[in-house]
């Protein structure tokens, strides 16, 4: 589904990235670990599309496509989805005007009329008992005023109507206390499938108990230093990322 | 009645000619408290001329384009006047038969037309007006709205006049429209509000001039002790406009809110400019305005608190916030604080910048295309003000307009479940 190959990006003139590579297939669910700086949100923002970086050597293939090639909404049209480790507020904007937005602009690009009203609302009444979204939620503004907690649980939720074939979950697990941390964890589980890929970036072992991935990176200095199944991320909790080839 | 003018640059003496000429045909003519009030106005007018650049309050808005326009004068009616019982609602000609004990202690009383060259010509020139007066603890739960028609069509001035008074007690809503004279047309309009002790008005006032008109406008309002008096200028259309909303607090523990939005592109100007005068003490006033510009349009925010010696414990919080959407579009903000009162309570915030790109990110992420996410975040941005009109008809109405200012569709199923 993703090839990742020898990708370099820097932001203004500082390297981040330096040749990473990467394959990840439909139905499997990476981890990528790393310490602060070691490029993990980074990677998430180039398969994203943020413009703040400047790829300078290597290639990546979504669906046999040159991703990079893609504008932001291009890429979220053809599957790929990014939960923010910073959700952003969009005051004036309800939750439930932006998600029908987004739903039907996915539509649009695969020829799928507009989902009426009452579908619309069905699904959604579906896919926020996986996560508890409360109505009142959905009623206001984008993010505005949510806890952190909330806010987790909203990027999970969107991921939930929007059905990404790549989600891409951006430190989803930071600043969760151990019962938002289930909540959303069950919320990713329950969106496992075979024909979904999930790239999940974290700093802390402690999402891979809930969430098990299929294989585990280490990130450091912008490269993948080791990769393994997932007891990688146990090891890792042992002996920190300095033991295993990365910087603490 | 209508002259028409040679072509040219409009000069004072223009104005004081055509007035010569039609004082004894102007309505109430035969009353002699209005046809001196006319007089006096005129007489005003010819002494302070027409502001220029030089002027500190008019010194961002080129007048030129209004000045070099002949116009003829339109004779209006004051049409589309909802009236509920309890209150009188008519025009300016009924009432200065029928209630003109009513109407003479007000008239011309409230808009300053000594300083205000604008003003001055209003009230010199009136042609007929509106007139609002709810007695004394009455509720009026429906809105009254005033629209008007004009019966010219040519590139002709008009000089709208509305009176609306509250007495003790009185509650209601007033909606000002202003639209619709496909031409280029002026638009001069004077509007007095006096609100008696402990009154409350929730006051609209829609501005959809056409594209090539210039509206000049004053709202200006007096309160008596702990009254509560609301305003929001929603401001669309026109080539040229200069949005002024005057309060002033003549009475202890009163209030204000005053909001307005406008939007602008093209070479459209808007100029808007508020005063607030907290004459007395322990009155708040609360203001919020936000402009949207694209293409080449300038805008002006001039907003004035006055907080007099002796209004102690004023709580004054001013905000001005513009949204720039291209290069070239420009906006002059200034906040004028001038407090002889010590201990007050007063803050003042102006921001302008463009559309936030970690919200546009946000949106294009999730499928929302480009140009969508603009138009959504500037809806956003507009429908702040628009989402505190509190008459829900008008709220849809304007909420729909904005939708389709910015090729949105409309959600509204999903938005009422």
């Amino acid at each position: 589904m993703l090839e990742i190959r020898n990708l370099h990006a820097r932001v203004e003139d500082k390297p981040i990235l330096r040749g990473i590579d990467l394959t990840i297939n439909a139905g499997e669910v990476h981890a990528i670990m790393g310490p602060n700086g070691s490029g993990k949100s980074t990677l998430a923002g180039v398969l994203a599309g943020r413009p703040d970086y400047d790829i300078t050597e290597g290639q990546v293939l979504y669906q046999g496509k040159d991703l990079l090639e893609m504008d932001p909404e291009e890429r979220a049209r053809e599957g790929i989805f990014l939960a923010f480790q910073y959700p952003v507020e969009i005051p004036g904007v309800s939750n439930t005007y932006f998600l029908r937005a987004a739903v039907n602009a996915i539509r649009k690009h695969r020829g799928q009329p507009d989902l009426d009203a009452a579908s619309f609302l069905k699904l959604v009444k579906e896919k926020m008992k996986l996560v508890k979204m409360s109505d009142e939620l959905l009623k206001r503004p984008v993010n505005e005023g949510f806890s952190g907690g909330e806010k987790k649980r909203n990027e999970i939720f969107q991921m939930a109507v929007i059905a990404p074939r790549l989600a891409i979950l951006d430190e989803t697990d930071s600043g969760l206390d151990i019962d938002a941390l289930r909540i959303v964890a069950d919320g990713v589980n329950a969106l496992r499938a075979a024909d979904r890929a999930m790239l999940v970036i974290t700093h802390y072992q402690r999402l891979l108990q809930y969430i098990v991935p299929d294989r585990v990176h280490v990130l450091a200095g912008g490269r993948i230093v080791r990769s393994g199944g997932k007891e990688l991320a146990l090891e890792l909790e042992d002996k920190g990322y300095g033991g295993i080839g990365g910087k603490e | 009645m209508t002259t028409t003018l040679a072509p040219g640059l409009t000069t004072p003496q223009t104005h004081l000619d055509r007035f010569s000429q039609l004082e004894k045909t102007l309505l109430g003519h035969d009353v002699p408290s209005i046809a001196r009030l006319r007089r006096t106005a005129i007489a005003r007018f010819g002494e302070i001329g027409f502001p220029n650049e030089r002027n500190e309050d008019w010194k961002f808005t080129n007048l030129g384009p209004l000045l070099r326009t002949p116009f003829s004068l339109a004779t209006g009616e004051a049409g589309s006047l909802r009236a509920p019982s309890s209150a009188i609602v008519t025009s300016l000609r009924d009432a200065l038969v029928r209630h003109r004990e009513l109407v003479e202690p007000h008239l011309g009383q409230v808009a300053d037309f000594k300083n205000h060259p604008f003003v001055a010509l209003n009230t010199a020139f009136w042609p007929d007006g509106a007139f609002v007066y709810v007695p004394a603890g009455v509720v009026v739960e429906e809105p009254i709205e005033l629209g008007a028609t004009v019966s010219d069509q040519g590139p002709s001035l008009w000089y709208r006049r509305a009176l609306i008074v509250l007495g003790r007690g009185a509650e209601a809503t007033v909606v000002e429209h202003y639209a619709g004279r496909d031409v280029q047309s002026a638009t001069n309009a004077v509007t007095e509000i006096v609100l008696g002790e402990n009154a409350r008005l929730d006051h609209y006032k829609v501005q959809e001039e056409p594209p090539r008109a210039f509206h000049l406008a004053t709202t200006q309002v007096t309160q008596e002790c702990a009254s509560n008096f609301s305003t929001h200028y929603i401001g669309l259309g026109g080539s040229l406009v200069r949005n002024e909303v005057r309060v002033v607090f003549n009475g202890e523990g009163s209030e204000a809110t005053v909001n307005g939005l406008y939007l602008v592109r093209g070479t459209q100007q808007a100029d808007n400019f508020t005063v607030i005068d907290h004459a007395r003490a322990h009155c708040a006033s609360h203001e919020l305005y936000k402009g949207v510009l694209d293409g080449k349009a300038k805008g002006v925010f001039n907003g004035k608190i006055f907080v007099r010696p002796d209004a102690q414990k004023t709580d004054a919080k001013q905000t001005n916030q513009t949204l720039l959407l291209s290069d070239d579009a420009t906006i002059n903000t200034k906040p004028q604080l001038e407090i002889y009162a010590d201990d007050v309570k007063c803050t003042h915030g102006a921001t302008v910048g463009q559309l936030d790109a970690e919200q546009l990110l946000y949106l294009r992420t999730r499928g929302i295309g480009l140009e969508q996410a603009r138009a959504l975040l500037t809806f956003a941005f507009a429908n702040d003000i628009i989402s505190r009109v509190k008459v829900a008809a008008l709220r849809a109405r304007l909420e729909s307009a904005l939708l389709e200012a910015s090729h949105l569709p409309r959600l509204a199923d999903t938005e009422d479940e």
